[in-house]
């Protein structure tokens, strides 16, 4: 029984081994990349445009009204990397109905580097909000006592983000194997829909975790000044 | 009883008691979330956008806690380093 997508080795040179996670990752990439490139190749801002780049403006424009909902102010600087978070997964779970292709989310290297990827990217985009005092201030509030606490909050949210990702996509395609090997027919299809239900849920929750977590990371102390000139 | 068989025994117990008590208290506490949810929503209709985005990141959050026990029952089951070395022996002999 095959745990994850890690154990499928296309091609190995010693210590190199190309296996299917990475395979898939690549093809993924590719996929996101090109398809972007080419809708994006002839934009026009008229009353004529493709369903492609349609397609695109609604992907881009919701994503953007999710971050600001969730607090964050100027969604473009944010947008390149959480709207890439919630494409790569949301792309990842639902390319499952192509037989014979493993989620690459569904191995625990994959998600441990995307959550690796928030890690980073929480402090530096803290930092580029509020200075390196200002965000290393936040670690001591509300007292000197927390900063032990909100140390070990930062490293076991990542640590939850890896290992939800991953419990969620891979407990999808094994409930999905065992199933095909009792009752072939109707019941792995109606797996495999929930399958791709969670994915999209994964995906939408891996990205506002991460957006929580910059907004809290970017979040200025002081109340703004244009609240207090509407009264 | 060997340490092979001990091993085995106690591993398959584990496995299936994780993943039985471990479900009980996500799924009492989305059942929980999602009551409240409903009852808010039939209050302020308007508001219906934030609070189903709010109670599927906390159902996200809930379900992380199954998610962990299932993914230990996984190991136990499939990854289990015990069992490897207990069977790397065997075969060593």
């Amino acid at each position: 029984m095959r745990l994850s997508p890690d154990e499928m080795v296309f091609w190995q040179y010693g210590v190199i081994k190309l296996n299917a996670t990475i395979v898939f990752t690549w093809a993924l990439m590719l996929v996101l990349t090109v398809g972007s490139k080419l809708i994006t190749r002839n934009l026009s801002t008229g009353l004529e445009r493709s369903r492609w780049q349609s397609l695109l403006e609604i992907v881009v424009t919701g994503i953007e009204k999710q971050i600001e909902d969730v607090g964050l102010r100027h969604p473009r600087g944010y947008i390149g990397f959480l709207g890439t978070l919630f494409l790569f997964v949301a792309l990842a779970s639902l390319c499952t109905i192509i037989p014979g292709y493993e989620p690459p989310t569904g191995s625990l290297s994959t998600t441990a580097a995307l959550a690796l990827c928030v890690l980073v990217a929480v402090p530096f985009f803290g930092i580029r909000q509020q200075g390196l005092g200002g965000y290393l201030k936040s670690y001591v509030e509300p007292t000197v006592i927390m900063l032990p606490f909100n140390i070990i909050s930062e490293l076991s949210r990542t640590l939850a983000l890896a290992v939800r990702l991953f419990g969620n996509m891979m407990s999808g395609t094994m409930i999905l194997a065992i199933l095909l090997t009792i009752t072939p027919f109707i019941f792995p299809v109606a797996m495999s829909v929930l399958g791709l239900l969670t994915g999209m849920v994964q995906a939408y929750i891996f990205s506002i975790l991460a957006a929580v977590y910059i907004a809290s990371a970017t979040r200025v102390s002081k109340p703004a000044p244009d609240l207090d000139a509407k009264r | 009883m060997d340490s092979m068989t001990l091993i085995a025994m106690a591993s398959i117990v584990t496995a299936g008691l994780t993943i039985a008590l471990g479900s009980i208290g996500p799924a009492l506490g989305e059942g929980r979330a999602v009551a409240t949810a409903l009852s808010s929503l039939a209050q302020q209709p308007d508001s219906a956008t934030t609070i189903t985005r709010t109670l599927f990141v906390g159902l996200a959050m809930i379900e992380s806690i199954a998610i962990y026990c299932f993914v230990v029952s996984m190991i136990l089951i499939f990854a289990n380093p015990f069992w490897n070395h207990v069977i790397a022996q065997a075969t060593g002999k």
